[in-house]
């Protein structure tokens, strides 16, 4: 007796083992372009068999060891010795298919691995989302809003690129360690910025993809719980998306921080924030530029209001994130704080220097900031032609659409 | 993606807590847990201490009865819950299967609401309020 298995649900047991399957076998291989292969005519296998036969008791052993099973296969169609593929056929003949047990570990040189320096930016959260977020190709697809074959192209282009630098599959000396976790959160925070402000598309907010992204850093947050800025990344992400509810207007439009129903922010996932935020600071060190942009993010969830926030405290913790990396941006978001905290003028007087330095040319954000200040100024005329400059500038529809309204009323 | 909630229920068979080896218990749990949150999926879950400790209020129709616990012989009793976030109602299936669950429990699966199942509805007073009960919550 058996429950009538659907492809539905062997598809969710794709999504919980591939990553630990692919790693096992990138582990045993070398070659993370042949695990992820092997593993994916398993899933194809498990497909055929299990609405007919059932599901195995432990479904990420039998796929490990039908994945196993081909490559031997293979192997011997091709009648010639091939390391990679022999190191399969021992480890076959050493365990049997009971004993299989993850090593956490694996899944951590896959995570490295996926975000390889020799890889593209994009190439390295196509492959991430693949292997360690366990996604098909279709629903990359329809995330990143791509084609599938460009997906696909992405995803093979990407193991031929690790299969011919001999990428190793390995965790990174120490040496290079901090550099190399950096790359890994950045494909994390990445994916998350996609889902949180589209840069393209007709929706800006797709709430999917950045949930896809809080759940590769929970994982990252379980296979790394030593790295503070692992926490950081995590506290960033849950604070950001605990505000998605009240940051989508009625009719879809964006709702700026200030103009958001605070009871809608969702008060479970500020508390999981908090206490990766807290993590983050028990483990010692200097704040790294999440946990700081994350405390930013935690003094606005704890705030009841838009006056009633620690305005100073936010004006301290941007300086901070400025000791650590000149941004223009950064410095933008302090001149808001700035003009929150000393009033308008004082802020007024950062963004103009900005503006004079030339930084952000092309960007609606300056010549918006610039004209909400100018427009608490009294300064009416002015605000007008700067919130228009700005709406020129944006390349989102929605956001530009706001802008102008805001032009309209001035 | 969604939210489902994994809620642990057990039959009159089950051990009583006294009665268990609650070293192996917390030990199966505890990896059990740790695997979810590996996986990144567990948001929240607690569990809940024995019936023998709790009341049942039942509405009848008339006054509602209230029975001090332990139940007798009212089974199906409410352990314990875990909410996760999942693509699938089959993805939160399958990670209720890996539960470390004796014969006699149960897990029902069940999809957490949210703000889209009450479209429609949004000018309820009694909406309106829950969003500012819940923000009253705020640590």
């Amino acid at each position: 007796m058996h429950d009538a298995v659907t492809a539905a649900a062997v598809e969710a047991v794709w999504r919980i083992e591939s990553a630990r399957i692919v790693a096992a076998l990138a582990r045993i291989t070398g070659d993370l372009g042949l695990a992820e292969d092997l593993a994916q005519e398993a899933l194809v296998e498990a497909l055929e068999q299990w609405p007919s036969v059932g599901a195995p008791r432990n479904p990420g052993a039998w796929l490990t060891a039908v994945a196993k099973r081909r490559a031997i296969d293979g192997w011997r169609r091709r009648e010639r010795l091939d390391d990679r593929y022999r190191a399969i056929a021992h480890e076959t003949a050493e365990a049997g298919e009971q004993d299989w047990e993850p090593i956490p570990d694996d899944v951590l040189r896959l995570v490295f691995t996926a975000c390889s320096p020799v890889l593209s930016r994009e190439s390295q959260v196509a492959l991430t989302l693949r292997v360690v977020g366990g996604l098909t190709t279709t629903e990359i697809g329809r995330l990143l809003l791509v084609p599938v074959p460009t997906v696909q192209a992405r995803i093979t282009r990407a193991k031929k690129a690790l299969a011919a630098a001999h990428v190793p599959f390995e965790t990174p000396e120490p040496a290079e360690w901090a550099s190399r976790l950096t790359a890994v959160l950045g494909v994390v925070y990445l994916v998350f910025t996609e889902g949180h402000t589209a840069t393209s598309g007709p929706e800006w907010l797709r709430p999917d993809l950045a949930e896809e992204a809080l759940r590769l850093g929970r994982m990252l947050a379980g296979l790394l719980p030593q790295e503070p800025e692992v926490h950081g990344l995590v506290a960033l992400m849950e604070l950001q998306a605990s505000r998605f509810a009240a940051r989508r207007g009625p009719a879809g439009e964006p709702v700026l921080l200030a103009d958001q129903d605070r009871t809608r922010w969702d008060r479970a996932q500020i508390a999981r924030g908090r206490a990766a935020l807290a993590r983050a600071a028990e483990l010692g060190g200097a704040p790294g530029p999440y946990a700081l942009q994350a405390a930013i993010a935690e003094q606005h969830a704890i705030a009841p209001s838009v006056p009633a926030t620690d305005w100073p405290a936010i004006v301290r913790l941007y300086d901070a994130l400025l000791r650590l990396r000149a941004n223009p941006v950064v410095e933008l978001n302090r001149a808001v704080a700035v003009s929150m905290a000393s009033g308008p003028a004082a802020g007024l007087a950062l963004v103009d220097d900005l503006a004079v330095r030339g930084v952000l040319p092309a960007n609606h954000l300056l010549p918006s900031i610039r004209g909400e200040l100018l427009d608490r100024l009294g300064r009416t005329e002015e605000a007008r032609d700067a919130l228009q400059q700005a709406a020129a500038l944006a390349t989102n529809d929605r956001v530009r659409a706001v802008l102008l309204a805001k032009a309209a009323a001035g | 993606m969604a939210k489902y909630m994994l809620i642990m229920r057990n039959g009159g068979s089950v051990e009583r807590y006294e009665d268990m080896d609650f070293d192996a218990v917390i030990t199966a749990m505890g990896k059990y847990n740790e695997s979810m949150i590996e996986a990144g999926v567990l948001l929240a879950g607690d569990g809940l201490s024995d019936a023998s400790q709790g009341a049942v209020v039942e509405f009848t129709g008339e006054a509602p009865l209230v029975t001090d616990g332990p139940y007798g012989e009212a089974n199906e009793l409410f352990n314990g819950f875990w909410t996760i976030q999942a693509a699938t109602k089959e993805e939160a299936v399958e990670w209720a299967k890996r539960a470390p669950l004796t014969a006699g429990n149960k897990i029902e699966v069940r999809r957490v609401t949210d703000e889209s199942d009450f479209a429609g509805y949004e000018d309820n007073e009694y909406l309106q309020k829950e969003r500012e009960w819940r923000g009253a919550e705020r640590a």
